[in-house]
């Protein structure tokens, strides 16, 4: 099993090109344009890391982001922000995501820290008592 | 225009004041002068009505001793004992022995004839028959002449006293040395064109005045018809304007005149109104100087408080501005990051495909290759600036910390070393050695000093220097930081622009524009204030304090 990512963000054009360049290195990814979508598709399928986008309509970032949280703990998040705000950011950490990264975004920052979230996702299921 | 109505300001202060302070300050000295003058006025008409008065009581009172002295005599003596010379010459004796004004005694007859004389001259025998003042005193028992000189060529009266005696009428007429009126008119003290005078009814001088006439001269005086009491009155003789005090005598028509100069009497008068001239003047200058003075101080006060509201406005305006552009560059900023991230993602992609094997074939394969690196390189230098733009609108708290701004500027200046070396420009320290520390953001004011000392840099060129004072300022419980260059200076339109955002005067590429925003942001934040000074052509002076407690 290796790295399996589900892409979140409503613009379509950036999460298409996410997709193929995940895609081009046979890494699986899925696309949700919306968090709903994002939340049902985890509740179906398994993900390891979630690129979620703080800026949407409907649902934004941090309430999808504590939904993850509460129903699939293990699931690391990367928050994408346009906001270069450091308090997004934290307040995003603190509520349990892994790191978050700015858009726009260096693709190899970008996988870099997906890898090391999937890493440290693996590390926690290891520990966790079965 | 506000000029103008600082101008109109001072105006109005300085008509109000003197209005408040003439009104009161006029009415009182036109008051008191009134006051005055009338009461100086109606003295000087009193000691004259007083003066003229009392002699025309001695004049009257000799004029009636006369009188009665030859009423007396003609009722106690008999025309028989009296028509002989020896006895009216002891008569006459007995008469001067009490009054030597006596000059002559005469007795003359029902018919006109003196029959008797006692005297320098030789009268007897004289006809007086056809005389106007015979026929006065057989008709009216008394007559008093006028001053005439008669033969004796000497200035005298007489007086004619008729007594009837059994069936006859007899005349009793003495001549009166009229010099006793001279010495009583003279002896009044006048000043120096003061004059007193007899004139009769036709205006014939009685007695010698002091000036301009002679005895028995006619002078133009007005008609005076007789009235009882004393008059003053100011009135023009002969062109000259006096002051004149007259009254008639009882037992004659003799008008008693005393002339006085008005300009004489009112002399004391004038100096007060001099006096009240001076005075009124030197206050009114004292009072105009005085309104001057407040009206300036005054509108240079409110220039002052106008100039520091200016000012106050000016920051305020600043500080909004840079809050609303916060805003509004953050918003900017994060929706064209979206786009950027878009474009970031499409170019990457197109890098990952020209890694396949039959595209590195084509033969355009290196001019695609150049252009996504073109693209990615460009993406990356927009997406600076808006991470630029939203460090400056983001509100991060600044951390605090003990720190010595001395050695964070020489920190800072070390960074600029070798450049400034290499462009012949040299610093200047002026560090004031016992600065207090203050609490502040390190970092923060570090990105500050290095960008105005970049800005410095840049501003020089080649060849010159930057003079960095620190200066604490206890009362106000702050530090301050001049940084000034030597280089072309900010013109005056630019000087109000160079905190706005995206202003510079940097080449397309060389600078954002947002250096001295985030300065700006960063030293209000930290509760301090930048401001700048420049003179085109003669350097720029960056000034920044920045509180001591933080």
């Amino acid at each position: 099993m290796g790295l399996r990512v589900l892409a979140v963000d409503d613009e379509t054009d950036f999460i298409e090109t996410l997709v193929k360049r995940f895609t081009y290195r046979q890494i699986p990814v899925t696309a949700a344009s919306n968090g709903p979508d994002a939340l049902a598709l985890l509740d179906r399928e398994p993900f390891d890391v979630v690129i979620l986008d703080m800026r949407m309509p409907g649902m934004d970032g941090l309430t999808v982001l504590q939904e993850i949280k509460k129903r699939h703990p293990l699931v690391e998040v990367i928050i994408l922000t346009g906001h270069a705000s450091v308090e997004a950011g934290m307040q995003g950490m603190s509520l349990g995501a892994y790191d978050y990264v700015l858009k726009p975004v260096d693709f190899g920052e970008l996988l870099e820290k997906a890898n090391k979230a999937y890493e440290r996702k693996t590390l926690h299921e290891s520990q966790r008592p079965s | 225009m506000i000029q103008d109505e600082f101008s109109r300001l001072r105006l109005k202060l300085v008509a109000i004041t003197l209005a408040f302070s003439f009104i009161p300050l006029l009415s009182l000295g036109l008051g008191l002068y009134t006051r005055f003058y009338d009461t100086y006025t109606d003295k000087i008409y009193d000691n004259l009505r007083n003066l003229v008065d009392n002699k025309k009581v001695t004049l009257d009172l000799f004029l009636s001793e006369r009188v009665a002295q030859l009423s007396n005599l003609a009722l106690t003596e008999s025309y028989q004992d009296l028509s002989g010379d020896a006895y009216l010459e002891r008569i006459f004796g007995v008469l001067q022995l009490h009054s030597k004004s006596f000059l002559d005694l005469q007795v003359i007859d029902q018919n006109g004839i003196c029959v008797s004389y006692v005297g320098p001259y030789q009268l007897r025998g004289i006809d007086y028959s056809r005389e106007d003042w015979f026929r006065t005193v057989m008709a009216k028992g008394i007559h008093v002449s006028d001053v005439f000189l008669g033969f004796r060529k000497y200035p005298h009266f007489n007086i004619a006293i008729s007594r009837r005696e059994g069936e006859k009428t007899w005349v009793l007429r003495a001549a009166i040395d009229s010099d006793i009126f001279d010495s009583l008119v003279r002896v009044i003290h006048l000043g120096k064109s003061g004059d007193a005078f007899l004139l009769n009814a036709q205006h014939v001088l009685q007695t010698k005045p002091r000036f301009g006439h002679d005895m028995f001269d006619t002078v133009p005086f007005p008609d005076v018809p007789r009235f009882s009491g004393t008059r003053v009155e100011e009135m023009t003789v002969g062109g000259q304007v006096s002051l004149y005090a007259m009254t008639w005598l009882n037992l004659k028509d003799w008008l008693l005149v005393i002339k006085d100069d008005p300009a004489e009497e009112m002399m004391p008068l004038y100096r007060a109104r001099w006096l009240l001239i001076v005075l009124l003047s030197g206050g009114s200058l004292l009072i105009i100087a005085g309104a001057v003075v407040i009206a300036n101080g005054t509108v240079r006060q409110l220039i002052r408080a106008e100039r520091e509201k200016a000012g106050l406005d000016a920051s305020l305006t600043q500080s909004s501005k840079m809050a609303a552009l916060g805003k509004l560059a953050a918003g900017v900023a994060h929706e064209v990051n979206n786009p950027l991230a878009i474009i970031m993602e499409k170019a990457g992609w197109m890098r990952d495909l020209l890694s396949e094997e039959d595209i590195k074939a084509s033969p355009n394969f290196q001019e695609f290759a150049d252009a996504v690196n073109k693209i990615e390189f460009h993406v990356r230098r927009a997406k600076d600036v808006t991470h630029r733009l939203l460090g400056f609108a983001r509100r991060m708290e600044p951390t605090q910390e003990n720190l010595d701004v001395n050695l964070l500027l020489e920190q800072t200046r070390s960074f600029l070393e070798n450049e400034a070396n290499f462009r012949g420009i040299t610093f200047v320290r002026n560090y004031q050695s016992d600065l207090p520390h203050i609490e502040s953001d390190t970092s923060q004011l570090q990105q500050v000093f290095l960008n105005i000392l970049d800005n410095a840099i840049d501003a020089i060129d080649k060849n010159g220097s930057i003079t960095i004072t620190t200066s604490a300022v206890p009362d106000a419980g702050e530090v301050e930081i001049a940084i000034t260059d030597t280089g072309k200076g900010i013109p005056r339109e630019a000087l109000e622009k160079i905190f706005d955002p995206f202003f510079t005067t940097k080449k397309v590429g060389e600078g954002t524009g947002l250096g001295l925003t985030i300065s700006y942001s960063i030293i209000e934040k930290l509760g301090g204030h930048i401001n700048v000074h420049s003179q085109e052509g003669q350097g720029t002076t960056f000034h920044i304090t920045l509180p001591i407690g933080g």
